[in-house]
């Protein structure tokens, strides 16, 4: 039994429930017992102090990767979860592109028991759509969601073949699960290391066009709407990609989409150099698109952000460009680059970013949390939006290292999280007034 | 102000026009050391270079160890076939271990574009590209411009044309970077598969026609067709290639002036260039490959530190 928790003074915010006010909030057995000004703590409460201090539901990231099973070297089930919770997430999905791939129960069972016993955020699996990841037969979506799988993706690669996209999408509905597909026409991305465009061409490195993803953008928003599927796409990257999924959610396709923060703000200049830390799939595109998925983030297009955390070895990205492997880690990061990038760069409002960092990706996979509603979970965050803070990778709490933000200055951090009423992580330095 | 090279020779496009004519000024002197019956000047006596070549290569292996020895400079050859998963740790280690060994200079070749500033960014000893993937191949950019100087007594304003495979050469863009620096105008032909995107943002015209390049140039640049562009489905046959974007003699006849011809190399007759093309009358080839010794002796000198206007007097022997 925890004790209850009185968070006195904040500046609330519950973007579901178009909530902004300063005010209390009271957690009993693990779930919000209520908002408002001028609470009483109850008997034996813990009380702190978060005035100057935001509190939101806890941030929720359905696309990540923590690498257990098969490379504990790079990350485990553990370490995200406390890497997440650092980053002000109390829950995350994690990517069955594990070793073995998860796809089936026991292994969808296996990350579950992993979670809990790491007893830090919440990590939810995702299955994998086709066995063994290898595009063939599909895997039992039944019994991984009886072990708790709450989407089905083969993310690391495309679902290639039409037929078994357009059955996955027809057979999830049984379960009411999206579908989350990494868009990459396979033939046209072949053998490419960053983008196609100006820079790839002066660094003489193999491109991947834009075309590669609109192409299966536009196919499985065709087949979304021809099985009647929730389709997921993740980590759109192009303003070709936005452009179509404007035009499939006007007619109403099943369709929802994540964007990284990464790709938000960082553009294929980034590649100068042959930064391995800037190699990531998709690529970093140029500003026309930076400028299409801000836009498309604000209007609802993009429904969400997620980190696309990516972990891998120090001495793997030590290496000539096209030999390093894609991917950068963003728990830690995501919300302080997108709330320098987006809030203070004056894209999005304050509640506009949490709503697509919590209530908004929860609500598409069907999570608990992402609200502050009386009598829902108790997973929150408070957040410290004053300070700035540079950002050090030796500081992570992830195993690994590998990404573009270094000594980049960010405003917004997490300073609590709170995982059913129980503090999960908490930052020193906590510049509340 | 003195000009100077910086530590590495990795590419032509962050050279000044400066730095670009100080080389091409420095090889000059070395050219007649070749000439000599003695080939040999102790410029670089004492100084170590390793020759690290992770692709096979001929003749700028050759080019780059005639240099060194006509230099003086001991010389050790690396080749490396390692495996394209490997290249990556092959590398890193690689480097490691040369500089463990304090040599003074590496020279290297490697199939992914980048490698020889990944090597320069870790070591202290000098680091010359001698080819990175699909990115430069600096010294080839610059003896295709000290032969072009020889022929025509400049580069400011001759118009020169890059044929073929442009999307996988390395030669093409030192070529391009080098030449519109001093001044060049530069233009492209070839099939529309193998240009790079955004290539006429980089200050070159393309052209999709022989004829029209034929037409404009002073200069032809013929790259080498590798047969495996035909495998890997950029074009349908050599043979079509040959009909529509070879150098023949027939085509060059019909142009409004006589065209110097340049080849990189190896040559595949037939198929990108005719053979009387490449051994007629108005060919460079040969004086490419003469050049190119003495580009890499000026490249080698002035990264050891060598004063330009030392070059004369290092070649006539100060011991």
């Amino acid at each position: 039994m925890t004790r209850p928790l009185l968070l006195r003074g904040g500046r609330v915010i519950d973007p579901g429930r178009h909530l902004d006010r300063v005010a209390d909030v009271l957690v009993t057995d693990g779930k919000i017992a209520g908002v408002e000004p001028g609470l009483t703590a109850p008997e034996g409460a813990e009380v702190r102090d978060v005035r100057g201090l935001v509190v939101a539901p806890g941030l929720v990231d359905v696309h990540v990767h923590l690498r257990e099973p098969g490379n504990e070297d790079e990350e485990t089930v553990a370490t995200g979860a406390r890497a997440a919770a650092a980053g002000g997430f109390t829950a995350v999905c994690a990517m069955p592109n594990t070793d073995p791939v998860t796809d089936n129960q026991a292994a969808v069972g296996f990350i579950v028991r992993q979670s809990v016993r790491a007893g830090l955020s919440r990590v939810y699996p995702i299955g994998a759509v086709s066995v063994g990841q290898k595009g063939e037969q599909l895997a039992e979506f039944g019994e991984m969601v009886g072990a708790g799988a709450v989407a089905v993706s083969d993310d690391g690669r495309p679902v290639v073949s039409g037929h078994l996209m357009r059955t996955a999408l027809e057979y999830a509905r049984t379960f009411d699960i999206p579908v989350a597909d990494h868009c990459e026409e396979p033939t046209l991305a072949a053998g490419g290391a960053m983008h196609e465009g100006l820079v790839s061409t002066r660094l003489g490195l193999k491109g991947i066009p834009a075309a590669a993803e609109e192409i299966m953008v536009a196919r499985d928003l065709l087949l979304a709407e021809l099985t009647g599927g929730h389709v997921h796409l993740c980590h759109m990257s192009t303003r070709g990609s936005v452009e179509l999924i404007r035009h499939a959610k006007a007619r109403g396709v099943r369709v929802s989409a994540e964007v990284t923060p990464h790709h938000l703000c960082l553009t294929d200049a980034a590649c100068e150099g042959y930064d391995t830390h800037a190699k990531m799939n998709p690529p970093l595109r140029e500003a026309e698109d930076v400028a299409a998925l801000r836009r498309g983030l604000k209007d609802g297009t993009i429904d969400c952000i997620a980190s696309d955390h990516a972990p891998h070895a120090y001495d793997e990205k030590e290496a000539a460009f096209d030999d390093a492997p894609f991917g950068i880690v963003g728990l830690e990061t995501a919300f302080g680059v997108a709330h320098t990038e987006l809030v203070v760069g004056g894209v999005l409002t304050l509640p506009e970013l949490l709503a697509r960092m919590s209530a908004i990706p929860a609500g598409l996979f069907h999570l608990p949390g992402g609200s502050l509603g009386p009598g829902t979970v108790a997973d929150l965050c408070v957040l410290d939006l004053n300070a700035p803070w540079v950002v050090r990778s030796t500081a992570f709490h992830s195993k690994s290292r590998n990404t573009p933000f270094v000594n980049r200055e960010l405003v917004g951090r997490a300073v609590l999280t709170i995982v059913a009423g129980r503090v999960v992580h908490e930052h020193e330095n906590v510049t509340a007034r | 102000m003195t000009v100077t090279l910086g530590k590495d020779l990795v590419g032509l496009e962050f050279l000044s026009a400066d730095q670009l004519r100080l080389i091409l000024d420095t090889a000059e002197p070395f050219k007649e050391v070749s000439e000599r019956p003695i080939k040999k000047v102790p410029a670089l006596r004492g100084k170590t270079i390793v020759n690290l070549f992770f692709e096979p290569s001929t003749r700028t292996r050759i080019s780059f160890e005639f240099a060194e020895k006509r230099l003086s400079a001991d010389t050790v050859n690396v080749a490396v076939s390692g495996s394209s998963v490997s290249k990556g740790e092959t590398l890193v280690d690689t480097a490691k271990n040369l500089e463990a060994m304090r040599i003074d200079m590496v020279v290297i070749r490697h199939g992914a574009s980048g490698a020889a500033q990944f090597l320069g960014n870790r070591i202290r000893s000098n680091v010359i590209n001698a080819g990175d993937g699909k990115h430069e191949h600096p010294t080839q950019g610059l003896l295709d411009m000290l032969t072009i100087r020889d022929k025509l007594g400049k580069i400011e304003g001759v118009n020169v044309c890059l044929v073929g495979d442009i999307l996988h050469s390395r030669v093409a863009r030192s070529n391009l970077w080098g030449l519109t620096k001093l001044g060049a105008r530069v233009a492209v032909c070839g099939p529309r598969s193998l240009l790079p995107r955004g290539i006429e943002q980089l200050g070159v015209r393309v052209f999709g026609r022989i004829e029209e390049a034929i037409e404009w140039a002073d200069v032809l640049n013929v790259l080498r067709l590798q047969l495996e562009r035909m495998e890997k489905g950029f074009i349908p046959s050599l043979r079509e290639y040959y009909r529509v974007f070879g150098v023949t003699m027939e085509r060059l006849e019909r142009a409004p002036r006589a065209l110097t011809i340049m080849h990189p190399g190896p040559m595949n007759r037939g198929v990108e260039i005719d053979s009387r093309v490449a051994d007629g009358p108005h060919s460079v080839i040969l004086d490419q490959v003469t050049n190119g010794v003495a580009v890499r002796m000026a490249v080698l000198y002035l990264l050891a530190g060598g004063r330009p206007e030392l070059a004369d007097a290092a070649k006539g022997g100060v011991e």
